[in-house]
Protein backbone atom coordinates (compact mmCIF):
# COMPACT_ATOMS: atom_id res chain seq x y z
CA UNK A 1 0.00 0.00 0.00
CA UNK A 2 2.70 2.41 1.09
CA UNK A 3 4.82 1.63 -1.96
CA UNK A 4 1.84 1.99 -4.27
CA UNK A 5 1.11 5.44 -2.88
CA UNK A 6 4.72 6.47 -3.30
CA UNK A 7 4.76 5.25 -6.89
CA UNK A 8 1.56 7.13 -7.67
CA UNK A 9 2.79 10.39 -6.15
CA UNK A 10 6.14 10.15 -7.88
CA UNK A 11 4.51 9.31 -11.22
CA UNK A 12 2.13 12.26 -11.11
CA UNK A 13 4.92 14.61 -10.04
CA UNK A 14 7.19 13.48 -12.88
CA UNK A 15 4.28 13.58 -15.31
CA UNK A 16 3.31 17.13 -14.34
CA UNK A 17 6.90 18.31 -14.74
CA UNK A 18 7.07 16.72 -18.17
CA UNK A 19 3.73 18.41 -18.97
CA UNK A 20 5.29 21.86 -18.59
CA UNK A 21 7.94 20.86 -21.12
CA UNK A 22 5.14 19.51 -23.30
CA UNK A 23 3.67 23.01 -23.37
CA UNK A 24 7.08 24.35 -24.33
CA UNK A 25 7.24 21.80 -27.13
CA UNK A 26 3.76 22.71 -28.38
CA UNK A 27 4.72 26.37 -28.57
CA UNK A 28 8.10 25.56 -30.15
CA UNK A 29 6.47 23.32 -32.76
CA UNK A 30 3.88 25.90 -33.81
CA UNK A 31 6.50 28.65 -33.85
CA UNK A 32 8.69 26.36 -35.94
CA UNK A 33 6.01 26.07 -38.60
CA UNK A 34 4.05 22.96 -37.63
CA UNK A 35 0.25 23.04 -37.56
CA UNK A 36 -1.47 22.39 -34.25
CA UNK A 37 -2.65 18.98 -35.46
CA UNK A 38 0.89 17.99 -36.51
CA UNK A 39 2.31 19.11 -33.17
CA UNK A 40 -0.31 17.07 -31.32
CA UNK A 41 0.10 14.04 -33.60
CA UNK A 42 3.86 14.13 -33.10
CA UNK A 43 3.53 14.03 -29.32
CA UNK A 44 1.03 11.16 -29.52
CA UNK A 45 2.89 9.07 -32.09
CA UNK A 46 6.57 9.83 -31.60
CA UNK A 47 6.31 10.36 -27.81
CA UNK A 48 10.00 10.96 -27.17
CA UNK A 49 10.54 14.52 -26.00
CA UNK A 50 14.13 15.07 -26.99
CA UNK A 51 13.58 13.59 -30.46
CA UNK A 52 10.59 15.82 -31.06
CA UNK A 53 12.49 18.97 -30.10
CA UNK A 54 15.34 17.89 -32.39
CA UNK A 55 13.07 17.18 -35.37
CA UNK A 56 11.24 20.50 -35.10
CA UNK A 57 14.49 22.35 -34.44
CA UNK A 58 16.09 21.01 -37.62
CA UNK A 59 13.02 21.79 -39.72
CA UNK A 60 12.68 25.28 -38.21
CA UNK A 61 16.31 26.07 -39.01
CA UNK A 62 15.77 25.11 -42.65
CA UNK A 63 17.11 21.56 -42.55
CA UNK A 64 15.80 18.78 -44.79
CA UNK A 65 13.20 16.27 -43.55
CA UNK A 66 15.90 13.58 -43.75
CA UNK A 67 18.18 15.56 -41.45
CA UNK A 68 15.25 16.11 -39.09
CA UNK A 69 14.31 12.43 -38.99
CA UNK A 70 17.95 11.36 -38.74
CA UNK A 71 18.82 13.51 -35.75
CA UNK A 72 15.54 12.68 -34.04
CA UNK A 73 16.07 8.94 -34.49
CA UNK A 74 19.63 9.20 -33.10
CA UNK A 75 18.03 10.55 -29.93
CA UNK A 76 15.34 7.87 -29.99
CA UNK A 77 17.84 5.02 -30.31
CA UNK A 78 18.48 4.90 -26.56
CA UNK A 79 14.88 3.79 -26.05
CA UNK A 80 15.96 0.50 -27.63
CA UNK A 81 18.36 -0.05 -24.75
CA UNK A 82 15.66 0.94 -22.26
CA UNK A 83 13.41 -1.66 -23.88
CA UNK A 84 16.14 -4.23 -23.39
CA UNK A 85 16.46 -3.24 -19.73
CA UNK A 86 12.68 -3.51 -19.30
CA UNK A 87 12.18 -6.69 -21.30
CA UNK A 88 12.41 -9.06 -18.38
CA UNK A 89 9.90 -7.04 -16.36
CA UNK A 90 7.33 -6.38 -19.08
CA UNK A 91 6.28 -9.86 -19.98
CA UNK A 92 2.82 -11.05 -20.81
CA UNK A 93 0.87 -11.13 -24.03
CA UNK A 94 2.29 -9.59 -27.18
CA UNK A 95 -0.48 -6.97 -27.70
CA UNK A 96 0.15 -5.67 -24.19
CA UNK A 97 3.87 -5.55 -24.81
CA UNK A 98 3.32 -3.71 -28.09
CA UNK A 99 1.30 -1.11 -26.17
CA UNK A 100 3.90 -0.94 -23.42
CA UNK A 101 6.58 -0.28 -26.03
CA UNK A 102 5.18 3.19 -26.79
CA UNK A 103 5.72 4.10 -23.11
CA UNK A 104 9.38 2.98 -22.98
CA UNK A 105 11.16 6.29 -22.23
CA UNK A 106 13.65 7.78 -19.76
CA UNK A 107 11.16 8.37 -16.95
CA UNK A 108 9.25 5.07 -17.04
CA UNK A 109 12.45 3.00 -17.24
CA UNK A 110 14.13 4.88 -14.40
CA UNK A 111 11.05 4.67 -12.17
CA UNK A 112 10.38 0.99 -12.87
CA UNK A 113 13.91 -0.29 -12.45
CA UNK A 114 14.22 1.53 -9.11
CA UNK A 115 11.54 -0.72 -7.56
CA UNK A 116 12.44 -3.80 -5.58
CA UNK A 117 9.95 -6.47 -6.67
CA UNK A 118 8.58 -7.34 -10.13
CA UNK A 119 5.00 -6.30 -9.31
CA UNK A 120 6.07 -2.84 -8.18
CA UNK A 121 8.31 -2.57 -11.26
CA UNK A 122 5.41 -3.31 -13.58
CA UNK A 123 3.13 -0.93 -11.73
CA UNK A 124 5.74 1.85 -11.71
CA UNK A 125 6.32 1.42 -15.44
CA UNK A 126 2.65 1.77 -16.36
CA UNK A 127 1.95 4.55 -13.84
CA UNK A 128 4.89 6.69 -14.85
CA UNK A 129 4.62 5.92 -18.56
CA UNK A 130 0.89 6.65 -18.46
CA UNK A 131 1.22 9.86 -16.43
CA UNK A 132 3.99 11.17 -18.66
CA UNK A 133 1.97 10.27 -21.78
CA UNK A 134 -1.14 12.09 -20.55
CA UNK A 135 0.68 15.21 -19.31
CA UNK A 136 3.05 15.42 -22.28
CA UNK A 137 0.17 15.33 -24.74
CA UNK A 138 -2.05 17.70 -22.75
CA UNK A 139 0.91 20.04 -22.42
CA UNK A 140 1.59 19.90 -26.16
CA UNK A 141 -2.03 20.78 -26.93
CA UNK A 142 -2.08 23.68 -24.47
CA UNK A 143 1.26 24.99 -25.73
CA UNK A 144 0.30 24.69 -29.38
CA UNK A 145 -3.04 26.43 -28.85
CA UNK A 146 -2.34 28.99 -26.18
CA UNK A 147 1.37 29.48 -26.24
CA UNK A 148 3.69 29.95 -23.31
CA UNK A 149 1.50 30.81 -20.36
CA UNK A 150 4.24 29.81 -17.95
CA UNK A 151 7.19 31.02 -19.96
CA UNK A 152 10.59 29.37 -19.81
CA UNK A 153 10.50 26.25 -17.54
CA UNK A 154 14.13 26.77 -16.56
CA UNK A 155 13.11 29.92 -14.64
CA UNK A 156 11.44 27.53 -12.18
CA UNK A 157 14.42 25.19 -12.19
CA UNK A 158 12.32 22.51 -13.85
CA UNK A 159 15.24 21.44 -16.06
CA UNK A 160 16.99 20.38 -12.85
CA UNK A 161 13.92 18.40 -11.75
CA UNK A 162 14.94 15.60 -14.14
CA UNK A 163 18.48 14.92 -12.90
CA UNK A 164 17.14 15.31 -9.34
CA UNK A 165 14.44 12.70 -9.86
CA UNK A 166 16.80 10.31 -11.64
CA UNK A 167 19.23 10.73 -8.75
CA UNK A 168 16.45 9.77 -6.33
CA UNK A 169 15.88 6.66 -8.44
CA UNK A 170 19.54 5.64 -8.66
CA UNK A 171 19.87 4.41 -5.07
CA UNK A 172 18.58 0.84 -5.47
CA UNK A 173 20.94 0.24 -8.40
CA UNK A 174 23.99 1.21 -6.38
CA UNK A 175 23.18 -1.51 -3.87
CA UNK A 176 23.57 -4.25 -6.50
CA UNK A 177 26.83 -6.09 -6.98
CA UNK A 178 28.76 -4.03 -9.53
CA UNK A 179 26.09 -1.32 -9.40
CA UNK A 180 28.38 1.46 -8.24
CA UNK A 181 31.01 0.60 -10.85
CA UNK A 182 28.42 0.49 -13.64
CA UNK A 183 26.95 3.83 -12.53
CA UNK A 184 30.26 5.67 -12.27
CA UNK A 185 31.46 4.20 -15.56
CA UNK A 186 28.14 4.96 -17.28
CA UNK A 187 28.11 8.58 -16.16
CA UNK A 188 31.78 8.95 -17.13
CA UNK A 189 31.29 7.50 -20.61
CA UNK A 190 28.26 9.73 -21.24
CA UNK A 191 30.12 12.91 -20.25
CA UNK A 192 33.32 12.05 -22.12
CA UNK A 193 31.47 11.31 -25.36
CA UNK A 194 29.11 14.30 -25.18
CA UNK A 195 31.34 16.78 -27.07
CA UNK A 196 32.17 14.27 -29.81
CA UNK A 197 28.89 12.53 -30.60
CA UNK A 198 25.44 13.82 -31.56
CA UNK A 199 23.11 14.18 -28.58
CA UNK A 200 21.50 10.86 -27.68
CA UNK A 201 24.44 8.64 -28.62
CA UNK A 202 26.50 9.21 -25.45
CA UNK A 203 23.74 7.55 -23.40
CA UNK A 204 23.74 4.66 -25.85
CA UNK A 205 27.52 4.30 -25.32
CA UNK A 206 27.00 4.44 -21.55
CA UNK A 207 25.10 1.17 -21.83
CA UNK A 208 28.50 -0.49 -22.38
CA UNK A 209 29.21 0.15 -18.69
CA UNK A 210 26.81 -2.68 -17.93
CA UNK A 211 29.54 -5.03 -19.23
CA UNK A 212 31.14 -4.79 -15.77
CA UNK A 213 28.54 -7.49 -15.08
CA UNK A 214 30.88 -9.87 -16.92
CA UNK A 215 33.41 -9.58 -14.14
CA UNK A 216 31.03 -9.94 -11.18
CA UNK A 217 30.99 -13.28 -9.46
CA UNK A 218 27.57 -13.58 -7.89
CA UNK B 1 7.46 18.93 -41.87
CA UNK B 2 5.11 16.80 -44.00
CA UNK B 3 2.74 14.16 -42.66
CA UNK B 4 4.84 11.53 -44.46
CA UNK B 5 8.04 12.46 -42.65
CA UNK B 6 6.16 12.80 -39.36
CA UNK B 7 4.84 9.24 -39.73
CA UNK B 8 8.28 7.96 -40.78
CA UNK B 9 9.73 9.47 -37.63
CA UNK B 10 6.95 7.97 -35.51
CA UNK B 11 7.54 4.53 -37.06
CA UNK B 12 11.29 4.72 -36.53
CA UNK B 13 10.95 5.87 -32.92
CA UNK B 14 8.48 3.09 -32.18
CA UNK B 15 10.72 0.51 -33.86
CA UNK B 16 13.56 1.29 -31.45
CA UNK B 17 11.25 0.96 -28.43
CA UNK B 18 9.64 -2.27 -29.53
CA UNK B 19 12.84 -3.97 -30.73
CA UNK B 20 14.51 -3.76 -27.34
CA UNK B 21 11.38 -4.90 -25.59
CA UNK B 22 10.59 -7.98 -27.66
CA UNK B 23 14.08 -8.90 -28.92
CA UNK B 24 14.78 -11.25 -26.05
CA UNK B 25 11.22 -12.38 -25.49
CA UNK B 26 10.84 -15.22 -23.02
CA UNK B 27 14.05 -17.02 -23.91
CA UNK B 28 16.18 -18.04 -20.95
CA UNK B 29 19.49 -16.22 -20.93
CA UNK B 30 22.97 -17.20 -19.79
CA UNK B 31 23.93 -15.98 -16.35
CA UNK B 32 26.57 -13.57 -17.65
CA UNK B 33 24.02 -11.88 -19.92
CA UNK B 34 21.48 -11.44 -17.14
CA UNK B 35 24.06 -10.00 -14.78
CA UNK B 36 24.90 -7.42 -17.47
CA UNK B 37 21.20 -6.71 -18.10
CA UNK B 38 20.73 -6.21 -14.36
CA UNK B 39 23.40 -3.53 -14.39
CA UNK B 40 22.06 -1.79 -17.50
CA UNK B 41 19.70 0.53 -15.54
CA UNK B 42 22.50 1.60 -13.18
CA UNK B 43 24.63 2.64 -16.16
CA UNK B 44 21.75 4.32 -18.01
CA UNK B 45 20.22 6.18 -15.06
CA UNK B 46 23.66 7.46 -14.00
CA UNK B 47 24.32 8.58 -17.58
CA UNK B 48 20.96 10.37 -17.65
CA UNK B 49 21.81 12.21 -14.45
CA UNK B 50 25.19 13.27 -15.84
CA UNK B 51 23.85 14.40 -19.23
CA UNK B 52 20.89 16.26 -17.74
CA UNK B 53 23.19 18.08 -15.34
CA UNK B 54 26.20 19.12 -17.40
CA UNK B 55 25.23 18.91 -21.07
CA UNK B 56 23.38 21.31 -23.35
CA UNK B 57 23.28 19.53 -26.68
CA UNK B 58 26.92 18.68 -27.41
CA UNK B 59 28.33 21.32 -25.05
CA UNK B 60 29.44 20.58 -21.50
CA UNK B 61 28.27 23.40 -19.22
CA UNK B 62 28.48 23.87 -15.48
CA UNK B 63 25.46 25.94 -14.45
CA UNK B 64 22.76 26.21 -11.78
CA UNK B 65 21.65 22.63 -12.48
CA UNK B 66 24.78 21.42 -10.65
CA UNK B 67 23.60 23.27 -7.52
CA UNK B 68 20.22 21.60 -7.84
CA UNK B 69 21.81 18.19 -8.18
CA UNK B 70 24.01 18.69 -5.11
CA UNK B 71 21.00 19.80 -3.04
CA UNK B 72 19.01 16.84 -4.36
CA UNK B 73 21.95 14.58 -3.48
CA UNK B 74 21.92 15.80 0.13
CA UNK B 75 18.16 15.22 0.23
CA UNK B 76 18.58 11.65 -1.07
CA UNK B 77 21.33 11.03 1.46
CA UNK B 78 19.03 12.27 4.25
CA UNK B 79 16.42 9.82 2.94
CA UNK B 80 13.94 12.53 1.91
CA UNK B 81 10.86 11.36 -0.05
CA UNK B 82 10.97 11.51 -3.86
CA UNK B 83 8.72 14.56 -3.96
CA UNK B 84 10.96 16.54 -1.62
CA UNK B 85 14.11 15.58 -3.56
CA UNK B 86 12.66 16.78 -6.85
CA UNK B 87 11.17 20.01 -5.47
CA UNK B 88 14.38 20.90 -3.60
CA UNK B 89 16.41 20.25 -6.76
CA UNK B 90 14.21 22.52 -8.85
CA UNK B 91 13.80 25.29 -6.26
CA UNK B 92 17.50 25.52 -5.45
CA UNK B 93 18.34 25.66 -9.17
CA UNK B 94 15.75 28.40 -9.73
CA UNK B 95 17.01 30.34 -6.69
CA UNK B 96 20.63 30.12 -7.83
CA UNK B 97 19.67 31.34 -11.31
CA UNK B 98 17.63 34.18 -9.86
CA UNK B 99 20.06 35.49 -7.27
CA UNK B 100 23.52 34.29 -8.25
CA UNK B 101 23.17 34.00 -11.99
CA UNK B 102 24.54 31.39 -14.42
Amino acid sequence: MQIQREITTASVLLGATVGVFGATFGLFAVTGGLSVSKAVAMSLLVFTGASQFAAVGVVASGGSPFAAIGSALLLASRNGVYGLAMSRTLRGRLPLRLLAAQLVIDESTAMATAQADPDAQTQAFWMTGGAVFVFWNLGTLVGALGGGLLGDPSVYGLDAAFPASFLALLGPHLAKVGGKAAAVLGAGIAVVFTPFLPAGLPILCAALAALVGLSTRV
Amino acid sequence: MSWTSLLLLAGGAYAFKVLGLVAIGDRPLPRLVTSCLDLLPAALVAALIAINTVAIGQRLVLDARVVGLVVAGVAVWRKAPFFVVVVLGAVSTAAWRRWVGV
